[in-house]
């Protein structure tokens, strides 16, 4: 506490008072209007009663578990049943979000390799353009080309009747392929240049050395290019497992009529029963699992919050 | 020998399978947008047509997304760029111990799921103004309840992180050392900003500026909680596709496609000539003169890519002029109708042919019928069930 006085002084120093309030300025506003109180105030809100606006303030306006007691009972007030649509639909987004997370990875780790370690030919700066292109695609539109796909009559359905592989037009979208093929596909390239990246800067050197020691194929991607690569890795995959798992447009646009998403659980709260309260406490329960599943898996491959966005 | 190729095919195969995966389904799409049916299909592909063009253009709702979207996305620009410049800034200059605290508050935004953030914006200021006393009615408190002024704060609490990402990455190779000179020489903090930083900070903020319109245009999650009443493009087109999908979407996609692909293509190209012609001036290269190309598009296939692209694209709207899918249509349709007429008399005549066979079996099977059949067979006398229709074939 009596070290932030000399701070802020050094800083006004460094930068003069004008250009140094300028800075604080619009990076406090940034950090406390943007992020930090709005954060607070959704935590707030989500402990409390759903009451008309003449209510709210009044004697009833206190706060209550209510709200994240749904999540876990549902309406039964004497909790002795669990609530178990929603919760399923919980932990149906958290493993579906890590499956699609690892999926990405094994897709991608070979690629990023490939043109990671190609010293810039034609070829792979042709490869390179290619990949840019659908990273600035519409997330909504990418979800509508793998509808148009997977649809009933769809480009796939006729591809594998026209081949005598299915008699009957087969379901994907009630069957949730596409959804999970949506998610594996919105967010790959996400994983895929940060892997690039750190790829990248490997010493090709290191590679050769230890083929020419006589380490096998395995051995060199185990000891030399995956340890090298973990920040990518993780960096990617903190992306990836971040944005299925908060992903809206996907499951809205692919998921059948009866299987549901976590993002569209607190979607409904707040546009078919208006109830905010209860929808940001679902948002809450969404931001602390996603969050901790990140940094459980930071802890578990040492990897620190400095090489996330890189 | 043997096991290279083996690994060359196993590496071609892996190549042909992710880009299909990525780009098929965009291919799929661009085609969907010229074929005739209401609903977006390549097979059967029926009428080659531009109208979906048409009707896209047409499209109200879409125009007024467009310009939403845009004017969120120079919002967005402003307010994330001097943001996320600020906070690369502060980042340089912050004492070593807090620096990582700093950098894990200021990367956050990226880690917190869209939705939540669009949530919390929509909460907090609502509650603001509601603990700032302004009643609905007030300039403030309809400003707080504006889905433009919201949409613009939530993006840019997470947009400007990846800004910021952008100017830590050009702030490393900043030398201090000219600051201080042009501070000793006399000038004032905000002169040293204006006539040092921000020159040598100019690219890095042309590509933030450029990734916050595009990450802003783009976005979904946020969008749709902050935006309250009004429309954004992203939003249009979720609800245009869950309530039911018609290619003029994907005459929108191919649109966008397309402009895509011209900008990857002119910043390859721009890239590559400027390579090239650094490699001139160094002597590396020699400069050919004896080629049928023009200067700019030599030695560079992105570039020959532009041209060849734009050809197209000009192509195509001379034949959108031209082109009528009237009569194509027409002939579908009487196909159609043709088939229709046939599948009609081919039901026809089996259920004539049944009849018949029925019509001569009556007579024998009818005395039984009234006591044995009624229960099992049902209605329609039995002409629907299993047994009966094997027995009308084998006849």
């Amino acid at each position: 506490m009596m070290k932030k006085p000399i701070i802020f002084s050094e800083f006004f120093r460094n930068n003069g008072v004008l250009m140094g309030s300028a800075l604080m300025g619009l990076v406090g506003f940034w950090l406390i209007f943007l992020v930090l109180l709005p954060q607070l105030s959704m935590l707030d809100f989500s402990f409390r009663y759903n009451l008309p606006v003449a209510e709210q303030g009044g004697p009833k306006d206190v706060y209550t578990l209510k709200n994240y007691m749904y999540l876990l009972y549902g309406s039964d007030s004497s909790h002795s049943t669990f609530n178990t649509v929603d919760l399923l639909v919980f932990v149906r987004t958290i493993i579906a979000a890590i499956a699609v997370t690892i999926f990405n990875i094994f897709l991608c780790y070979p690629l990023a390799y490939y043109l990671g370690q190609s010293k810039g030919s034609g070829f792979v700066r042709i490869l390179v353009v290619l990949l840019i292109i659908p990273y600035w695609i519409n997330e909504i539109l990418r979800a509508f080309a793998l509808r148009i796909i997977f649809g009933q009559t769809g480009m796939l359905n006729e591809t594998l009747m026209f081949l005598h592989l299915i008699q009957e037009p087969i379901d994907f979208i009630r069957q949730d392929i596409a959804l999970y093929a949506g998610l594996g596909y919105a967010y790959i390239l996400l994983m895929l240049f940060p892997m690039y990246n750190v790829i990248e800067s490997l010493d090709r050197n290191q590679i050769e050395a230890a083929r020419d020691m006589g380490a096998s194929w395995v051995h060199i991607h185990r000891r030399i290019v995956i340890p090298h690569a973990k920040p990518g890795i993780v960096s990617g995959a903190t992306m990836v497992f971040m944005l299925s798992a908060g992903a809206l447009a996907a499951p809205q646009i692919l998921g059948g009529p009866s299987s549901l998403w976590f993002t569209q659980l607190v979607y409904q709260w707040f546009y078919e029963s208006n109830n905010w309260q209860q929808g940001a406490a679902y948002a809450i329960v969404l931001l602390i699992a996603t969050i901790s599943v990140v940094l459980f898996v930071m802890k578990i491959f040492k990897v620190n919050m400095g090489d996330i966005g890189k | 020998m043997s096991s290279q190729n083996l690994i060359r095919i196993a590496l071609g195969a892996y190549l042909v399978i992710f880009f299909s995966y990525l780009l098929g389904p965009l291919v799929i799409m661009s085609l969907t947008a010229f074929n005739s049916p209401g609903f977006p299909s390549v097979s059967p592909w029926e009428c080659f047509t531009y109208e979906w063009f048409d009707v896209l253009i047409r499209d109200k709702h879409i125009r007024d997304g467009i310009i939403n979207s845009v004017i969120i996305g120079i919002g967005t620009v402003i307010l994330s760029v001097s943001m996320g410049l600020a906070a690369s800034i502060v980042l340089s200059q912050i004492w070593a111990r807090f620096r990582s605290t700093f950098y894990t508050l200021i990367i956050a935004p990226i880690l917190i799921p869209g939705v939540v953030l669009g949530i919390s914006t929509l909460v907090f200021w609502d509650r603001f103004g509601g603990f700032l006393g302004m009643s609905d009615g007030s300039m403030l408190g309809s400003l707080f309840h504006n889905g433009i002024f919201l949409t613009i704060l939530g993006q840019s609490s997470f947009i400007a992180s990846y800004t910021m990402l952008v100017f830590v990455a050009r702030m490393q190779r900043f030398d201090p050392i000219l600051n201080e000179a042009a501070l000793d020489l006399g000038a004032t903090h905000t002169q040293a900003f204006r006539k040092i930083l921000l020159p040598f900070m100019r690219p890095a903020i042309a590509s933030a500026a450029v990734l916050a319109f595009l990450a802003s245009f783009e976005n979904y999650n946020t969008t749709t909680f902050t935006i309250v009443d009004y429309k954004t493009l992203t939003t249009v087109l979720a609800q245009k596709v869950r309530l039911g999908i018609n290619p003029s979407i994907s005459s929108l996609a191919f649109v966008i496609i397309v402009l895509t692909i011209f900008a990857a293509l002119i910043f390859e190209a721009v890239n590559r000539n400027k390579a090239r012609k650094e490699a001139i001036r160094t002597g590396k290269e020699v400069e050919k003169k004896a080629s049928v190309l023009p200067a700019f598009m030599r030695g560079n296939p992105a570039a020959f890519g532009v041209v060849l692209l734009s050809f197209i694209v000009i192509v195509m709207f001379g034949t959108a002029m031209k082109h009528s899918p009237a009569e194509c249509k027409a002939q579908v349709f009487e196909a159609k109708q043709v088939e229709i007429k046939r599948r009609i008399e081919a039901l026809k005549e089996k259920r004539r042919l049944k009849i018949e066979a029925q019509g001569g079996t009556r007579p024998a099977t009818g005395a039984a019928k009234p006591g044995t059949g009624s229960s099992s067979n049902g209605s329609f006398g039995g002409v629907f069930a299993p047994s009966n229709l094997n027995n009308t074939q084998g006849d």
